[in-house]
């Protein structure tokens, strides 16, 4: 016989009386847990679109609506090619890079895959040429590319998936994203049918966690010759030189292509910028219902227990046990109950955020071990201090109640 | 042992006051067998509680031996309680949800003896009183006669040299009345001192002095014609 024992031997006794409190923390620390894991993969990956494609500028049909900057050649509309040459002509400054792209579905090995037709830069030193225009050599004032060191473009077709550009891509050949080389079993050198020809596997992209892992890329005029879809694109990708490239891009492009989009990388994750706020508010919101319903659950239960078990408390003391004792013997029962719930909770959070943070939020999740852990401990402490008023009070009691009938 | 010393424990309701017990002097010697006796509300459970360190009185003094029990802090008193006094209710008071054996081990923890010190003389008290094959059986399984027998060992398992008893009887069967009062004499031999409250004429028989109560005053001391012959 100990502490643990009396308490432990209680609670198995009645575990239903426990259930409403226990429920409350766990539901509190599962939307805890959970929220702020999802929230916390989104800034990240918010933060890491910002940092690697800060510069970039994206020019779509005027309907066009996205979401999701990788995402957003995929739509229905389209715009002319015709608007590549015009970029390239007006020799705006800050443009380092386009990137034009056209997307069709196809399937690979009974699987749906996307088709991305994309023109390698190769085709824009021989259109330069052929114009007598210098290739993207126009700076903007201020450009602070010197101070931020040279932006080097790799040569290799791999670097596709970083650079979201690529020098060279003949007619013939395809790079294939890291999920469609896992489920085809397809690798640099082999062969693919694409639309009904036949396409070498020129590179396979390191995995990125985009929809570009599902996509495939081939030549944009090969793929415009396969679906008969005309000289069109369903999105320009405009590489500037520098993040303030992008700002003063903005206005040239669409003073010089007035019947599209032209949107940069910050409005596109302005709206997940705007879900993270909220989701963090959200959190906060959780925390204080944690507190407050968590709380006063346990507040509510450990007080009714006091009630119901006069009795036996006063027998305890009459037995000998000090108020402290009977102090420990309530707070560790509310800290079995905290424990529990908070436990349970955190698991549970953890389990929603991994499997639904990528449908919520387009983010996969990892578990992030300090986060569960300040939430057990919140949870542990709005329990103790829950709990601290009735077991204070249990300790108080009259142990002469001992001889009543209750 | 105990010497009580102008006690006086007044209840106020509605402005009124209630006299709960009050004495001059009471003195209970070292291995005496007391009874007290009386109407309800006479006082017999305040002198009692008063008795065992739970209930102060409102001016006056308790002594138990050389020490003024309600000069002690509440710990202290929880700590002495322990020690020295064993405690018999009317109606028992198991703790529903733990076996025999563990309810009597619950003095012998409070006291800080290690889990397998407790089992082993929980398990002998409760071989003493005959319950040795009902270990692990839950009050709930067991007969109200076998419940005041398990509170009986658990009385017992500190070897407390003081027992309070209240209306120990009350709630018994003739056959388990006789166990529970045939064990207090068989204790009062060993030199325990019992004060016993009780509406039993014939439990209060068994002791060697009784205390009248009535409206809180002690009215009359009897010495036990049985017990002065012994």
């Amino acid at each position: 016989m100990n502490l643990r024992t009396l308490v432990w031997r209680e609670l198995a006794e009645r575990p239903s009386a426990m259930l409403t409190s226990t429920l409350a923390i766990l539901l509190g620390v599962t939307a805890l847990v959970a929220i702020r894991h999802v929230t916390v993969f989104s800034e990240r990956e918010v933060g890491r679109q910002l940092e690697s494609l800060g510069a970039n500028v994206l020019i779509l049909p005027k309907d066009a609506t996205l979401q999701d900057y990788y995402s957003a050649d995929l739509t229905q509309q389209t715009l002319p090619e015709s608007h590549v040459s015009s970029i390239l002509l007006a020799n705006l400054p800050g443009v380092e890079r386009l990137s034009p792209k056209l997307c069709v579905q196809t399937t690979i090995a009974d699987r749906p895959v996307t088709l991305t037709g994309i023109l390698p830069q190769s085709e824009f030193q021989a259109k330069a040429a052929w114009q007598s225009v210098s290739l993207f050599s126009n700076k903007h004032a201020g450009c602070t590319k010197a101070a931020c060191g040279p932006k080097t473009y790799d040569a290799a077709p791999e670097s596709l998936a970083s650079a979201r550009s690529i020098d060279q891509l003949k007619d013939n050949e395809a790079v294939i994203g890291a999920d469609v080389a896992e489920f085809s079993d397809l690798q640099s050198g082999k062969s693919v049918q694409l639309l009904g020809e036949k396409f070498q596997v020129l590179a396979v992209l390191p995995r990125t966690g985009t929809v570009d892992d599902s996509r495939v890329f081939a030549h944009l005029h090969s793929v415009q010759r396969l679906t008969n879809a005309g000289e069109v694109v369903n999105a320009i990708e405009v590489m500037g030189c520098c993040e303030d490239a992008a700002g003063q891009l903005v206005p040239g492009l669409r003073e010089l292509l007035p019947d599209a989009k032209v949107v940069t990388i910050s409005q596109v994750v302005l709206t997940q910028v705007g879900v993270n706020r909220l989701m963090g508010q959200m959190s906060w919101f959780v925390l204080v219902v944690l507190v407050v319903i968590g709380g006063a659950s346990v507040a509510s239960t450990i007080s009714s227990n006091v009630r119901e078990r006069r009795r036996e408390i006063g027998t305890l003391m009459a037995l000998g046990a000090t108020p402290g004792l009977v102090t420990r013997m309530f707070l560790l029962k509310a800290w079995v109950l905290g424990l529990v719930g908070a436990v349970g909770g955190g698991i549970l959070g953890l389990a929603i955020a991994i499997g639904l943070g990528s449908q919520w939020a387009g983010v996969a999740v990892t578990p992030l071990p300090g986060l569960v852990g300040v939430a057990i401990v919140a949870a542990l402490t709005i329990t103790t201090l829950a709990a601290w008023w009735p077991a204070r009070a249990a300790a108080k009691l009259d142990p002469c109640c001992c001889f009543q009938e209750i | 042992m105990f010497r009580l010393q102008d006690i006086a424990r007044v209840y106020r309701k509605r402005q009124q006051e209630v006299v709960a017990f009050r004495t001059g002097r009471l003195d209970i010697a070292d291995g005496e067998y007391i009874a007290v006796v009386g109407p309800s509300g006479s006082g017999k459970t305040t002198l009692l509680s008063m008795l065992g360190g739970m209930l102060s009185p409102d001016s006056g003094q308790v002594w138990l031996g050389e020490t003024s029990l309600y000069d002690l802090s509440v710990t202290e008193r929880a700590k002495l309680r322990r020690e020295r006094i064993g405690f018999v209710f009317q109606t028992f008071n198991l703790v529903p949800y733990l076996t025999a054996l563990e309810n009597v081990q619950v003095p012998l923890y409070l006291s800080g003896f290690s889990p397998p010190v407790q089992r082993e003389r929980a398990a002998a008290q409760l071989e003493r009183v005959g319950l040795g094959n009902r270990l692990d059986h839950k009050p709930s399984e067991l007969s109200t006669g076998q419940q005041q027998r398990v509170a009986l060992a658990r009385t017992l398992a500190n070897n407390p040299k003081l027992i309070l008893a209240d209306e120990p009887t009350g709630n018994l069967d003739p056959d388990s009345r006789r166990m529970v009062l045939d064990f207090f004499d068989e204790l009062h031999r060993e030199g325990c001192t019992i004060v016993m409250v009780t509406h039993d004429p014939a439990a209060a028989q068994r002791a060697a002095r009784r205390l009248c109560l009535h409206d809180g005053e002690i009215v009359e001391t009897l010495e036990s014609a049985s017990k002065d012959a012994a």
